[in-house]
Protein backbone atom coordinates (compact mmCIF):
# COMPACT_ATOMS: atom_id res chain seq x y z
CA UNK A 1 0.00 0.00 0.00
CA UNK A 2 2.80 2.35 0.91
CA UNK A 3 4.54 1.43 -2.29
CA UNK A 4 1.38 2.15 -4.31
CA UNK A 5 1.09 5.56 -2.70
CA UNK A 6 4.70 6.29 -3.50
CA UNK A 7 4.16 5.33 -7.15
CA UNK A 8 1.05 7.45 -7.31
CA UNK A 9 2.91 10.39 -5.78
CA UNK A 10 5.72 9.93 -8.29
CA UNK A 11 3.28 9.74 -11.20
CA UNK A 12 1.55 12.83 -9.87
CA UNK A 13 4.83 14.71 -9.71
CA UNK A 14 5.79 13.60 -13.22
CA UNK A 15 2.34 14.61 -14.45
CA UNK A 16 2.65 18.04 -12.87
CA UNK A 17 6.12 18.39 -14.38
CA UNK A 18 4.86 17.42 -17.83
CA UNK A 19 1.93 19.80 -17.42
CA UNK A 20 4.33 22.59 -16.48
CA UNK A 21 6.54 21.93 -19.50
CA UNK A 22 3.87 21.47 -22.15
CA UNK A 23 1.82 24.42 -20.95
CA UNK A 24 4.78 26.84 -21.00
CA UNK A 25 4.02 29.92 -23.13
CA UNK A 26 5.85 29.93 -26.48
CA UNK A 27 7.74 32.86 -27.94
CA UNK A 28 9.48 33.80 -31.18
CA UNK A 29 13.25 34.27 -31.10
CA UNK A 30 14.39 37.88 -31.53
CA UNK A 31 16.69 36.88 -34.41
CA UNK A 32 13.59 36.11 -36.52
CA UNK A 33 12.99 39.86 -36.85
CA UNK A 34 16.47 40.63 -38.19
CA UNK A 35 16.28 42.55 -41.45
CA UNK A 36 12.54 43.22 -41.24
CA UNK A 37 11.85 46.92 -41.81
CA UNK A 38 8.65 48.47 -40.47
CA UNK A 39 6.41 50.24 -42.98
CA UNK A 40 3.94 52.50 -41.15
CA UNK A 41 1.59 52.77 -44.12
CA UNK A 42 1.44 49.00 -44.45
CA UNK A 43 0.87 48.86 -40.68
CA UNK A 44 -2.15 51.14 -41.07
CA UNK A 45 -3.59 48.76 -43.68
CA UNK A 46 -2.96 45.77 -41.39
CA UNK A 47 -4.68 47.63 -38.53
CA UNK A 48 -7.82 48.10 -40.64
CA UNK A 49 -7.79 44.59 -42.14
CA UNK A 50 -7.20 43.04 -38.71
CA UNK A 51 -10.17 44.91 -37.27
CA UNK A 52 -8.23 46.03 -34.16
CA UNK A 53 -10.45 49.06 -33.56
CA UNK A 54 -13.63 46.95 -33.67
CA UNK A 55 -12.80 45.56 -30.24
CA UNK A 56 -10.22 47.89 -28.74
CA UNK A 57 -11.85 51.27 -29.45
CA UNK A 58 -14.55 52.34 -27.01
CA UNK A 59 -18.03 51.03 -27.88
CA UNK A 60 -19.81 53.25 -30.43
CA UNK A 61 -16.63 55.23 -31.16
CA UNK A 62 -16.88 56.95 -34.53
CA UNK A 63 -14.32 58.16 -37.09
CA UNK A 64 -11.16 59.53 -35.40
CA UNK A 65 -12.25 58.16 -32.01
CA UNK A 66 -11.86 54.64 -33.45
CA UNK A 67 -8.09 55.23 -33.23
CA UNK A 68 -8.30 55.84 -29.47
CA UNK A 69 -7.70 52.28 -28.31
CA UNK A 70 -8.89 52.63 -24.73
CA UNK A 71 -10.43 49.16 -24.68
CA UNK A 72 -13.25 48.47 -22.23
CA UNK A 73 -15.71 46.77 -24.55
CA UNK A 74 -17.28 43.67 -22.95
CA UNK A 75 -17.34 40.26 -24.64
CA UNK A 76 -19.65 37.83 -22.87
CA UNK A 77 -18.95 34.12 -23.41
CA UNK A 78 -19.73 30.73 -21.86
CA UNK A 79 -16.57 31.10 -19.79
CA UNK A 80 -17.13 34.58 -18.40
CA UNK A 81 -16.94 38.15 -19.64
CA UNK A 82 -13.78 39.39 -21.30
CA UNK A 83 -12.93 43.08 -21.50
CA UNK A 84 -10.79 44.35 -24.37
CA UNK A 85 -7.68 45.98 -22.85
CA UNK A 86 -6.16 49.38 -23.60
CA UNK A 87 -3.71 48.83 -26.49
CA UNK A 88 -2.97 52.51 -27.13
CA UNK A 89 0.73 53.51 -27.00
CA UNK A 90 0.37 54.87 -23.44
CA UNK A 91 3.51 53.69 -21.57
CA UNK A 92 1.72 52.32 -18.51
CA UNK A 93 -2.04 52.10 -19.25
CA UNK A 94 -1.46 50.81 -22.78
CA UNK A 95 1.23 48.92 -24.67
CA UNK A 96 3.59 51.84 -25.41
CA UNK A 97 6.41 49.94 -23.73
CA UNK A 98 6.11 46.94 -26.04
CA UNK A 99 8.77 46.06 -28.59
CA UNK A 100 7.84 44.74 -32.01
CA UNK A 101 8.82 41.30 -30.71
CA UNK A 102 6.34 41.64 -27.84
CA UNK A 103 3.58 42.22 -30.38
CA UNK A 104 4.78 39.25 -32.45
CA UNK A 105 4.59 37.03 -29.36
CA UNK A 106 1.14 38.33 -28.46
CA UNK A 107 -0.30 37.87 -31.95
CA UNK A 108 1.45 34.68 -33.06
CA UNK A 109 1.63 32.79 -29.75
CA UNK A 110 -0.92 34.45 -27.48
CA UNK A 111 1.94 35.13 -25.04
CA UNK A 112 2.26 38.38 -23.05
CA UNK A 113 5.58 40.22 -22.56
CA UNK A 114 5.80 38.82 -19.01
CA UNK A 115 5.27 35.29 -20.29
CA UNK A 116 1.60 34.62 -19.51
CA UNK A 117 -1.03 33.09 -21.79
CA UNK A 118 -3.70 35.32 -23.27
CA UNK A 119 -7.27 34.12 -23.43
CA UNK A 120 -8.25 33.27 -27.01
CA UNK A 121 -10.93 35.99 -26.89
CA UNK A 122 -7.95 37.82 -28.39
CA UNK A 123 -7.96 36.07 -31.78
CA UNK A 124 -4.33 34.95 -31.93
CA UNK A 125 -5.76 31.73 -33.32
CA UNK A 126 -6.13 33.82 -36.50
CA UNK A 127 -3.25 36.29 -36.10
CA UNK A 128 -0.74 33.43 -35.73
CA UNK A 129 -0.88 33.23 -39.53
CA UNK A 130 0.09 36.90 -40.03
CA UNK A 131 3.52 37.57 -41.53
CA UNK A 132 6.26 38.97 -39.30
CA UNK A 133 6.55 41.93 -41.69
CA UNK A 134 2.87 42.79 -41.20
CA UNK A 135 3.14 42.58 -37.41
CA UNK A 136 6.31 44.66 -37.23
CA UNK A 137 4.66 47.28 -39.47
CA UNK A 138 1.49 47.19 -37.36
CA UNK A 139 3.61 47.79 -34.26
CA UNK A 140 5.19 50.87 -35.87
CA UNK A 141 1.78 52.20 -36.92
CA UNK A 142 0.19 51.68 -33.51
CA UNK A 143 2.97 53.75 -31.91
CA UNK A 144 1.64 56.74 -33.91
CA UNK A 145 -1.88 56.53 -32.41
CA UNK A 146 -3.08 58.65 -29.46
CA UNK A 147 -1.87 57.49 -26.03
CA UNK A 148 -4.87 56.96 -23.75
CA UNK A 149 -4.60 56.67 -19.97
CA UNK A 150 -7.78 54.62 -19.41
CA UNK A 151 -6.99 51.64 -17.16
CA UNK A 152 -7.72 48.18 -18.59
CA UNK A 153 -10.53 46.34 -16.87
CA UNK A 154 -9.75 42.84 -15.51
CA UNK A 155 -11.62 39.95 -17.17
CA UNK A 156 -14.54 38.52 -15.23
CA UNK A 157 -13.80 34.82 -15.66
CA UNK A 158 -14.53 32.24 -12.97
CA UNK A 159 -12.74 29.08 -11.83
CA UNK A 160 -11.32 26.97 -13.45
CA UNK A 161 -11.07 29.07 -16.62
CA UNK A 162 -9.19 31.80 -14.76
CA UNK A 163 -6.12 29.55 -14.37
CA UNK A 164 -4.01 31.04 -17.13
CA UNK A 165 -1.54 28.18 -17.15
CA UNK A 166 -4.27 25.77 -18.27
CA UNK A 167 -4.53 27.80 -21.48
CA UNK A 168 -1.22 26.16 -22.40
CA UNK A 169 -3.14 22.89 -22.66
CA UNK A 170 -5.84 24.61 -24.68
CA UNK A 171 -3.23 25.97 -27.09
CA UNK A 172 -1.62 22.54 -27.37
CA UNK A 173 -4.96 21.12 -28.45
CA UNK A 174 -6.29 23.91 -30.60
CA UNK A 175 -3.63 26.44 -31.64
CA UNK A 176 -2.54 25.06 -35.00
CA UNK A 177 -0.91 27.33 -37.55
CA UNK A 178 -1.89 26.88 -41.18
CA UNK A 179 -4.84 27.43 -43.47
CA UNK A 180 -8.35 26.09 -43.27
CA UNK A 181 -8.85 26.56 -47.01
CA UNK A 182 -6.24 24.24 -48.45
CA UNK A 183 -6.81 24.93 -52.14
CA UNK A 184 -6.22 28.56 -52.98
CA UNK A 185 -5.11 28.32 -56.59
CA UNK A 186 -4.96 31.97 -57.65
CA UNK A 187 -3.03 34.89 -56.13
CA UNK A 188 -6.40 36.57 -55.53
CA UNK A 189 -7.68 33.61 -53.51
CA UNK A 190 -4.43 33.45 -51.57
CA UNK A 191 -4.76 37.14 -50.75
CA UNK A 192 -8.38 36.61 -49.71
CA UNK A 193 -7.35 33.68 -47.55
CA UNK A 194 -4.65 35.75 -45.87
CA UNK A 195 -7.06 38.62 -45.23
CA UNK A 196 -9.71 36.30 -43.75
CA UNK A 197 -7.63 33.62 -42.02
CA UNK A 198 -4.64 35.69 -40.83
CA UNK A 199 -6.06 39.17 -40.24
CA UNK A 200 -9.83 39.66 -40.57
CA UNK A 201 -10.74 36.75 -38.25
CA UNK A 202 -14.22 36.31 -39.84
CA UNK A 203 -14.14 32.65 -38.78
CA UNK A 204 -13.96 33.54 -35.08
CA UNK A 205 -17.64 34.57 -35.11
CA UNK A 206 -19.00 32.84 -38.23
CA UNK A 207 -17.77 29.35 -37.23
CA UNK A 208 -19.32 27.29 -34.41
CA UNK A 209 -17.12 26.42 -31.40
CA UNK A 210 -16.75 23.19 -29.45
CA UNK A 211 -17.37 22.79 -25.71
CA UNK A 212 -13.91 24.15 -24.91
CA UNK A 213 -14.47 27.22 -27.05
CA UNK A 214 -12.29 26.20 -30.00
CA UNK A 215 -13.40 26.93 -33.55
CA UNK A 216 -14.67 23.78 -35.34
CA UNK A 217 -12.72 24.03 -38.57
CA UNK A 218 -14.70 21.17 -40.15
CA UNK A 219 -17.72 23.48 -39.99
CA UNK A 220 -15.80 26.52 -41.17
CA UNK A 221 -18.07 29.60 -41.59
CA UNK A 222 -21.21 27.51 -41.03
CA UNK A 223 -22.69 30.07 -38.64
CA UNK A 224 -22.92 30.08 -34.84
CA UNK A 225 -24.96 31.41 -31.94
CA UNK A 226 -24.22 35.04 -31.18
CA UNK A 227 -22.06 35.07 -28.03
CA UNK A 228 -23.11 38.65 -27.23
CA UNK A 229 -26.80 37.93 -26.82
CA UNK A 230 -29.64 36.32 -28.70
CA UNK A 231 -29.68 35.63 -32.40
CA UNK A 232 -27.38 33.83 -34.81
CA UNK A 233 -24.22 34.79 -36.67
CA UNK A 234 -25.12 33.61 -40.18
CA UNK A 235 -23.72 30.74 -42.19
CA UNK A 236 -21.77 32.38 -45.04
CA UNK A 237 -20.92 29.22 -46.98
CA UNK A 238 -22.76 28.44 -50.25
CA UNK A 239 -25.18 26.30 -48.20
CA UNK A 240 -26.93 29.44 -47.01
CA UNK A 241 -25.42 32.55 -48.60
CA UNK A 242 -26.73 33.20 -52.10
CA UNK A 243 -25.48 36.77 -52.57
CA UNK A 244 -23.65 37.53 -55.81
CA UNK A 245 -20.09 38.86 -55.89
CA UNK A 246 -21.28 42.42 -56.60
CA UNK A 247 -23.81 42.08 -53.74
CA UNK A 248 -21.01 41.20 -51.32
CA UNK A 249 -18.79 44.00 -52.56
CA UNK A 250 -21.64 46.49 -52.19
CA UNK A 251 -22.31 45.25 -48.66
CA UNK A 252 -18.65 45.67 -47.75
CA UNK A 253 -18.49 49.25 -49.02
CA UNK A 254 -21.90 50.64 -48.00
CA UNK A 255 -23.32 48.26 -45.40
CA UNK A 256 -26.41 47.62 -47.55
CA UNK A 257 -27.56 44.04 -47.97
CA UNK A 258 -29.23 43.00 -51.24
CA UNK A 259 -32.64 43.77 -49.68
CA UNK A 260 -31.33 47.21 -48.60
CA UNK A 261 -31.60 46.43 -44.97
CA UNK A 262 -28.20 47.10 -43.37
CA UNK A 263 -25.57 45.41 -41.27
CA UNK A 264 -26.27 45.53 -37.56
CA UNK A 265 -24.56 44.60 -34.31
CA UNK A 266 -20.87 43.80 -34.44
CA UNK A 267 -20.96 43.41 -38.23
CA UNK A 268 -21.44 47.18 -38.50
CA UNK A 269 -17.94 47.57 -37.04
CA UNK A 270 -16.64 45.10 -39.57
CA UNK A 271 -18.22 47.05 -42.43
CA UNK A 272 -16.63 50.26 -41.13
CA UNK A 273 -13.25 48.54 -41.50
CA UNK A 274 -14.03 46.94 -44.85
CA UNK A 275 -15.16 50.28 -46.30
CA UNK A 276 -11.63 51.61 -45.69
CA UNK A 277 -9.90 48.76 -47.52
CA UNK A 278 -8.68 48.85 -51.13
CA UNK A 279 -11.11 47.40 -53.66
CA UNK A 280 -8.57 44.79 -54.74
CA UNK A 281 -8.52 43.39 -51.21
CA UNK A 282 -12.31 43.44 -50.99
CA UNK A 283 -12.56 41.51 -54.26
CA UNK A 284 -10.09 39.00 -52.84
CA UNK A 285 -12.33 38.50 -49.78
CA UNK A 286 -15.36 38.12 -52.05
CA UNK A 287 -13.48 35.47 -54.06
CA UNK A 288 -12.56 33.68 -50.84
CA UNK A 289 -16.13 33.65 -49.54
CA UNK A 290 -17.43 32.34 -52.86
CA UNK A 291 -14.82 29.56 -52.77
CA UNK A 292 -15.81 28.36 -49.28
CA UNK A 293 -16.82 24.72 -48.97
CA UNK A 294 -20.53 24.23 -48.30
CA UNK A 295 -21.04 23.47 -44.60
CA UNK A 296 -23.93 23.04 -42.19
CA UNK B 1 -62.51 23.37 -5.74
CA UNK B 2 -61.78 21.91 -9.15
CA UNK B 3 -63.87 24.59 -10.74
CA UNK B 4 -61.90 27.23 -8.88
CA UNK B 5 -58.62 25.81 -10.12
CA UNK B 6 -59.91 25.57 -13.67
CA UNK B 7 -61.02 29.17 -13.53
CA UNK B 8 -57.69 30.24 -12.10
CA UNK B 9 -55.80 28.36 -14.80
CA UNK B 10 -58.05 29.76 -17.49
CA UNK B 11 -57.56 33.24 -16.11
CA UNK B 12 -53.82 32.80 -15.99
CA UNK B 13 -53.76 31.44 -19.54
CA UNK B 14 -55.70 34.43 -20.77
CA UNK B 15 -53.42 36.80 -18.94
CA UNK B 16 -50.30 35.14 -20.37
CA UNK B 17 -51.79 35.12 -23.84
CA UNK B 18 -52.56 38.78 -23.46
CA UNK B 19 -48.96 39.53 -22.54
CA UNK B 20 -47.28 37.47 -25.23
CA UNK B 21 -49.65 37.32 -28.17
CA UNK B 22 -51.04 40.82 -28.11
CA UNK B 23 -49.44 43.76 -26.46
CA UNK B 24 -50.86 47.26 -26.46
CA UNK B 25 -47.81 48.14 -28.60
CA UNK B 26 -48.53 45.88 -31.57
CA UNK B 27 -49.88 48.80 -33.58
CA UNK B 28 -46.86 50.98 -32.87
CA UNK B 29 -44.48 48.13 -33.73
CA UNK B 30 -46.33 47.50 -37.01
CA UNK B 31 -46.17 51.21 -37.79
CA UNK B 32 -42.42 51.51 -37.28
CA UNK B 33 -41.81 48.35 -39.31
CA UNK B 34 -43.94 49.81 -42.10
CA UNK B 35 -41.85 52.95 -41.92
CA UNK B 36 -38.68 50.84 -42.33
CA UNK B 37 -40.26 49.07 -45.33
CA UNK B 38 -40.84 52.45 -46.96
CA UNK B 39 -37.23 53.44 -46.29
CA UNK B 40 -36.07 50.14 -47.79
CA UNK B 41 -38.23 50.44 -50.89
CA UNK B 42 -36.97 53.90 -51.77
CA UNK B 43 -33.35 53.14 -50.91
CA UNK B 44 -33.72 49.99 -53.01
CA UNK B 45 -34.51 52.11 -56.08
CA UNK B 46 -31.49 54.36 -55.46
CA UNK B 47 -29.20 51.45 -54.59
CA UNK B 48 -30.38 49.42 -57.58
CA UNK B 49 -29.36 52.29 -59.84
CA UNK B 50 -26.05 52.73 -57.99
CA UNK B 51 -25.30 49.04 -58.52
CA UNK B 52 -26.37 49.07 -62.17
CA UNK B 53 -29.23 46.65 -61.55
CA UNK B 54 -31.77 49.31 -62.58
CA UNK B 55 -31.14 51.81 -65.41
CA UNK B 56 -30.42 55.26 -64.06
CA UNK B 57 -33.30 57.66 -64.44
CA UNK B 58 -32.92 61.13 -62.94
CA UNK B 59 -36.64 61.66 -62.34
CA UNK B 60 -37.19 58.27 -60.71
CA UNK B 61 -34.07 58.73 -58.59
CA UNK B 62 -35.17 62.19 -57.48
CA UNK B 63 -38.64 60.93 -56.63
CA UNK B 64 -37.25 58.09 -54.49
CA UNK B 65 -34.83 60.45 -52.75
CA UNK B 66 -37.63 62.97 -52.10
CA UNK B 67 -39.76 60.22 -50.55
CA UNK B 68 -36.86 59.17 -48.40
CA UNK B 69 -36.18 62.72 -47.24
CA UNK B 70 -39.86 63.19 -46.43
CA UNK B 71 -39.91 59.94 -44.46
CA UNK B 72 -36.93 60.97 -42.35
CA UNK B 73 -38.73 64.16 -41.38
CA UNK B 74 -41.91 62.49 -40.14
CA UNK B 75 -42.46 62.42 -36.40
CA UNK B 76 -41.98 58.90 -35.13
CA UNK B 77 -42.72 59.66 -31.50
CA UNK B 78 -45.80 57.46 -31.34
CA UNK B 79 -44.02 54.53 -33.05
CA UNK B 80 -41.62 53.92 -30.18
CA UNK B 81 -43.61 53.80 -26.90
CA UNK B 82 -41.85 52.90 -23.65
CA UNK B 83 -42.03 49.15 -23.04
CA UNK B 84 -42.13 48.17 -26.72
CA UNK B 85 -38.58 46.75 -26.72
CA UNK B 86 -37.50 43.19 -27.47
CA UNK B 87 -37.01 42.44 -23.78
CA UNK B 88 -40.63 43.34 -22.96
CA UNK B 89 -42.73 42.27 -25.95
CA UNK B 90 -42.56 39.88 -28.88
CA UNK B 91 -42.38 40.82 -32.53
CA UNK B 92 -39.61 43.41 -32.33
CA UNK B 93 -35.81 43.47 -32.33
CA UNK B 94 -35.57 46.98 -30.89
CA UNK B 95 -33.25 46.89 -27.88
CA UNK B 96 -34.14 48.47 -24.56
CA UNK B 97 -30.96 50.56 -24.88
CA UNK B 98 -32.80 52.72 -27.40
CA UNK B 99 -35.01 54.10 -24.65
CA UNK B 100 -32.07 54.62 -22.31
CA UNK B 101 -29.98 56.68 -24.73
CA UNK B 102 -32.47 59.09 -26.11
CA UNK B 103 -30.07 61.97 -26.89
CA UNK B 104 -27.94 59.56 -28.94
CA UNK B 105 -31.00 58.26 -30.79
CA UNK B 106 -31.95 61.84 -31.68
CA UNK B 107 -28.38 62.53 -32.87
CA UNK B 108 -28.39 59.42 -35.02
CA UNK B 109 -31.77 60.27 -36.48
CA UNK B 110 -30.38 63.74 -37.25
CA UNK B 111 -27.56 62.06 -39.22
CA UNK B 112 -30.20 60.13 -41.16
CA UNK B 113 -32.11 63.33 -41.99
CA UNK B 114 -28.86 64.91 -43.20
CA UNK B 115 -27.86 61.91 -45.33
CA UNK B 116 -31.32 61.76 -46.92
CA UNK B 117 -31.28 65.52 -47.59
CA UNK B 118 -27.86 65.18 -49.25
CA UNK B 119 -29.22 62.35 -51.37
CA UNK B 120 -32.24 64.44 -52.37
CA UNK B 121 -29.82 66.99 -53.82
CA UNK B 122 -27.52 64.38 -55.35
CA UNK B 123 -29.90 61.81 -56.83
CA UNK B 124 -30.98 63.77 -59.93
CA UNK B 125 -27.47 64.95 -60.77
CA UNK B 126 -26.23 61.85 -62.58
CA UNK B 127 -25.21 58.35 -61.62
CA UNK B 128 -21.88 59.25 -60.02
CA UNK B 129 -23.55 61.91 -57.92
CA UNK B 130 -26.14 59.37 -56.73
CA UNK B 131 -23.46 56.77 -56.00
CA UNK B 132 -21.60 59.31 -53.88
CA UNK B 133 -24.55 59.62 -51.50
CA UNK B 134 -25.07 55.91 -50.86
CA UNK B 135 -22.28 55.36 -48.37
CA UNK B 136 -23.46 58.12 -46.03
CA UNK B 137 -26.98 56.71 -46.23
CA UNK B 138 -25.74 53.19 -45.43
CA UNK B 139 -23.70 54.56 -42.54
CA UNK B 140 -26.70 56.40 -41.08
CA UNK B 141 -28.97 53.34 -41.27
CA UNK B 142 -26.28 51.08 -39.91
CA UNK B 143 -25.38 53.32 -36.98
CA UNK B 144 -28.81 52.85 -35.44
CA UNK B 145 -29.05 49.16 -36.32
CA UNK B 146 -25.64 48.60 -34.75
CA UNK B 147 -26.50 50.19 -31.43
CA UNK B 148 -30.19 49.47 -31.04
CA UNK B 149 -31.24 46.41 -33.03
CA UNK B 150 -30.86 42.84 -31.85
CA UNK B 151 -29.10 40.57 -34.37
CA UNK B 152 -31.35 38.06 -36.16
Amino acid sequence: MKRLLAILALLGAVGAGVFWVVTAPETTDATALAGIVADVEQGAAVFVAGGCASCHAAANAKDAARLELTGGRAFPSDFGTFYAPNISPHPSAGIGGWSALDLVNAMRHGTSPDGAHYFPAFPYTTYQNATLGDIVSLHAYMQTLPAMDTASKPHDVGFPFNIRRSLGGWKLLFLRPGWVMQDAATPQLQRGRYLVEALGHCGECHTPRNLLGAVQTDRWMAGAPNPSGSGEIPNITPTKLDWSGPDLLYYFTTGFRPDFDTAGGHMSDVVENLAQMPEGDLNAIVAYIQALAAAN
Amino acid sequence: MLKKITLAVAGLTMATTAVFAESPHDGAIAARKAHMVLYGHNIGILGGMAQGKIDYNADAASAAAANLAALTKMSQGSYWPQGSDAGSVKGTRALGALWQNFPDVIAKSGDMVAAAAAMETAAGGGLDSLRGGMRALGGACSACHKAYRQPE
